[in-house]
């Protein structure tokens, strides 16, 4: 091999120390290791994971009947504090156990004895969130790029994983981890590196209090909305500092953006939110998706038409909340080269965007939770309640009546509304943006503010008038999305005259 | 601030009290959109004068993509010469190679045979329809709307599919060359073309709904960067970008070549409100006008084809003496065609001598470009890729 005369990179090898050694020794380690068993095994590793999560489901389900009973139990006689309040015992915890429908609980209540601490409880929920919170970016980025390739009449991923690139994000990830942390020379060292975390904490913050399950939350506060939404809105900081400490103009311009972007759509977002508080009286997550448990035609979405309203402002302006198109000015590429990302590379810039996928879940969540009754299925759960207290019937009552799998399908739905939405529609001029939050959404928000009020203090939802809106939106809901699925079927037996022989002779799974 | 103001161009957002309020105001900057830049492209510079989101003024600059095209001619024969008015604009090759054709024909005197002619006419549209495929894809782009891209890089392909069954190239094909075309129509190419024509009709309605009548594009691109007639004709504006501002004018009408004379066809044209489209707030010249008429070419360039198909004559494709011709001396000839982006013209002058002494070319792109510093001023940093998107300049050709 020839030497190179490189004169601005000198020819010895770059020495890691500390912490980046660690990390650069892990990743070759990773690699060594790794990529000849996921190459060979990725097809196992795929299956088992299928198998896996179907397993964790129907534990899931179970367990879901087994905390719902144990803490409806404990929230009657106690305070009231989601899934990890107060103290248990092993007693208690083996009564659980039994009336869970467990049959053998002689050394098993042992197994389970850390679990009578409130902190041990609250570690693993947080382990838990935080898998989740790191799985859902992954699952997004690949449905992402799946979708947007079945959109564009294009395979997206195919190669890694063997089967449609199942293993895309993770090997990107390993990528990232192993590419060169890049400080630009004029950038303000500190803040440039804090950045991506101050973007990131918030987001992995606002879990605490988002609700999977009527008890399947960390923390159920009494002003869990508010505390999302400033979560949300702490984001905004991280990105601004990231585009500060960039020293580049165009990152500038992306922070900029950001901060005038923010002050449009969080007034907006904020007034389409007080519309379901008020409706149920509460600004607790969990009360307002427990109050929507009667059926689809009870989701507050379809209550009147001043709450359908809310939700599609509310959705509206969580396009702009996680900087999703068509709201993407901060980082829009044909604009501003990548806005604040412009300066960023390797994990930290993979740090925003895991940032933004999982900011995409919460704000999916909240719009679920708030809007589209939560982890209910469209099937009233008084339904369900008569299935009785069997391991069969927990588990079906779980997974069809009401559930955390439920609310997760249902966010993940959300989340492809809004890819949908991403690859179909051009961006937003970012004066049309404020305009269209302060002149038009913000006035629109007011009026249903108002009429809703007055709608709640005419018409209570027992009386006919309420009634009959509340049939007429359901049905419209029913249509829309009957329609949707009649749409989709048309366009797929369509489609080699819709994207022509081209994407379907030669496109592998065409 | 009233809405009419912020609708129509936010000029409000100009510090006017800079003089005044020296410790609040905003600071000027100029920034350097280009030479690399996703908007822009290719190399194109653009320094931008900024306050703000506002852009006070934006000056071009060229010269990143300079590869002597013009010299290479003075030490090559017409025939070898062809390959390097490929690389002129590369989108839309075959139309170049169509206009140096022509001016070396018209110079030696070369006689063309008829299906040579009826075969360049052919292949130029298609090539036009494939330039303004790519051409309204990117756009699309620039807007940050990813799909219709790939939409129109999709139908773009079934042309380079046919493209490559003819003459083998997928990009620079050199198929039209002084005299005729190189390669006569491959086996199954005429089915295979009005397999194409078919499936390119309903797409047109696809790319209307997804850009077009789009209301988010239609904002942002309807009175952004207009040109009007005179600026457009003061510039030096041909093509698309001319006929935008509502010039009607066009080779292929104005000064037939290659028997453009036989076939049918419109020269669409910039109108208010988008014409038979009714697309409200759209005024002539502007950005939503230059990407409309290149959609509406497509379907003009779709039916010249189909006349094509219906009356290919037979005959030779090449005529007879097209090898070492001789240039006569002191004769010189500046010929131009309308190629993709406008009229591209070649001054070649002969000096006895296989070898033109002279070669000279007028790409449609280096005018075009010129208009940005006059249309850019007053807009937002969002509408810059609006601006520079709508004009289609290829780099190749503004540097040649």
């Amino acid at each position: 091999m020839t030497q190179m005369s490189v004169p601005w990179k000198p020819g010895e090898p770059v020495e890691y120390r500390g912490v980046k050694a660690l990390i650069v020794g892990l990743s070759k380690v990773v690699y060594a290791i790794g990529r000849p068993i996921l190459s060979r095994l990725a097809f196992p590793i795929f299956v088992c994971s299928v198998f896996g999560i179907a397993l964790l489901v129907f534990a899931t389900t179970l367990l879901f009947g087994f905390v719902d009973d144990r803490l409806i139990e404990t929230a009657t006689n106690g305070p009231e504090l989601g899934l990890a309040g107060g103290e248990l015992t092993v007693a208690e915890i083996a009564a659980g156990l039994e009336a869970a429908g467990v049959w053998w609980t002689g050394l098993l209540k042992y197994l389970f004895w850390p679990v009578q601490y409130a902190i041990v409880r609250d570690i693993i929920i947080s382990l838990g969130i935080f898998c989740f919170a790191l799985v859902t970016p992954a699952f997004a980025i690949w449905w992402e790029r799946k979708s947007a390739g079945r959109i564009q009449s294009r395979p997206g991923p195919m190669r890694v994983g063997n089967w449609h690139g199942w293993a895309q994000p993770p090997a990107d990830g390993i990528k990232l981890l192993q590419k060169e942390d890049l400080v630009p020379a004029d950038a303000d060292g500190p803040l440039f590196r804090i950045a991506p975390y101050l973007v990131y904490i918030p987001v992995m913050a606002a879990f605490a209090t988002l609700p999977f399950g009527s008890y399947w939350v960390f923390r159920n506060l009494d002003v869990g909305l508010l505390l999302i939404l400033a979560m949300l809105g702490i984001e905004v900081i991280g990105v601004v500092v990231a585009g500060w400490a960039s020293h580049s103009k165009w990152a500038i311009y992306g922070a900029m953006r950001e901060a005038c972007h923010m002050v449009s759509y969080e007034i907006p977002m904020g007034m389409a939110l007080l519309i379901p508080v008020m409706c149920v009286g509460s600004l607790s997550l969990v009360d307002i998706g427990g109050a929507q448990d009667g059926g689809w035609h009870t989701w507050l979405v379809f209550r009147n038409p001043f709450t359908f309203g809310a939700a599609l402002i509310y959705f509206i302006a969580s396009l702009a909340s996680c900087k999703r198109a068509p709201f993407d000015l901060p980082e829009g590429e044909s604009e501003l080269v990548a806005g604040f990302l412009t300066e960023y590379s390797g994990f930290r810039w993979a740090l925003f965007f895991f940032a933004e996928y999982t900011a995409m879940f919460v704000v999916a969540g909240l719009m679920v939770v708030l809007f589209l009754g939560g982890w209910h299925s469209p099937l009233p759960a008084s339904w369900g309640a008569q299935l009785g207290d069997g391991v069969i019937g927990r588990a079906i009552k779980g997974l069809i009546f009401s559930g955390p799998a439920l609310f997760i399908i249902k966010g993940y739905l959300m989340i492809f509304v809004q890819i949908w939405i991403r690859w179909t529609l051009p961006r937003i001029r970012i004066d049309q943006v404020l305009y269209a939050c302060v002149q038009v959404m913000l006035p629109v928000v007011m009026v249903l503010l108002l009429c809703n009020t007055v709608w709640e203090l005419f018409f209570p939802p027992d009386s006919i008038v309420a009634i009959v809106f509340n049939v007429i939106m359901a049905l419209i809901g029913a249509v829309v999305v009957v329609s949707f699925l009649v749409v989709m079927a048309r366009g797929f037996i369509n489609r080699r005259r819709e994207v022509g022989y081209l994407a379907v002779d030669l496109m592998p799974g065409g | 601030m009233s809405q009419v103001t912020v609708e129509t161009r936010p000029d409000v957002l100009i510090d006017t009290d800079r003089e005044d309020q020296a410790d609040l105001c905003t600071e000027e900057m100029l920034i350097n959109m280009g030479p690399q830049h996703p908007a822009t492209h290719g190399v194109l510079r653009v320094v931008l004068h900024t306050d703000g989101e506002m852009v006070l003024g934006a000056y071009p600059q060229i010269g990143y993509l300079h590869r002597c095209a013009e010299k290479i001619g003075e030490n090559l024969q017409p025939f070898q010469y062809v390959p390097y008015t490929d690389r002129m604009d590369y989108v839309g090759a075959i139309n170049n190679n169509q206009a140096f054709a022509l001016a070396i024909e018209k110079l030696a005197g070369i006689e063309v045979p008829p299906r040579a002619q009826a075969l360049r006419v052919m292949f130029a549209e298609f090539n036009r329809i494939a330039s303004h495929l790519v051409s309204v894809g990117c756009y699309g782009l620039d807007m940050g709307a990813f799909t219709p891209f790939l939409y129109c890089f999709r139908e773009r392909e079934m042309i380079l599919d046919m493209f490559e069954a003819t003459c083998g190239g997928r990009l620079t094909y050199s198929y039209i060359v002084p005299g005729g075309v190189t390669h006569d129509l491959p086996e199954g190419f005429i089915e295979r073309a009005w397999e194409f024509l078919d499936f390119l009709g309903p797409k047109i309605d696809d790319y209307n709904n997804l850009l077009s009548y789009n209301h988010i594009f239609v904002k942002r691109t309807s009175k952004v960067g207009v040109v009007s007639a005179e600026t457009a004709l003061a510039y030096g504006l041909t093509g698309t970008c001319l006929r935008a501002s509502g010039v009607c004018w066009d080779l292929r009408k104005a000064a037939p070549y290659d028997g453009y004379e036989k076939y049918e066809f419109d020269v669409p044209i910039g109108e208010p409100d988008g014409g038979a489209a009714g697309v409200r707030g759209v005024v002539v010249g502007d950005c939503w006008n230059r990407y409309y008429v290149r959609l509406l070419e497509m379907i003009q360039s779709a039916r010249i084809i189909r006349q094509v198909l219906e009356t290919l004559p037979e005959g030779d494709i090449v005529a007879k003496k097209t090898k070492n011709i001789k240039l006569p001396a002191n004769a010189e000839v500046y010929v131009e065609a309308e190629v993709t982006r406008g009229q591209l013209g070649f001054y070649v002058q002969g000096d006895g001598s296989a070898i033109p002494s002279r070669v000279k070319a007028r790409g449609p792109s280096f005018s075009n470009v010129s208009v940005v510093e006059e249309v850019a001023k007053n807009h937002l940093i969002g509408d810059m890729p609006a601006i520079i998107g709508s004009i289609d300049m290829v780099m190749g050709e503004v540097d040649r």
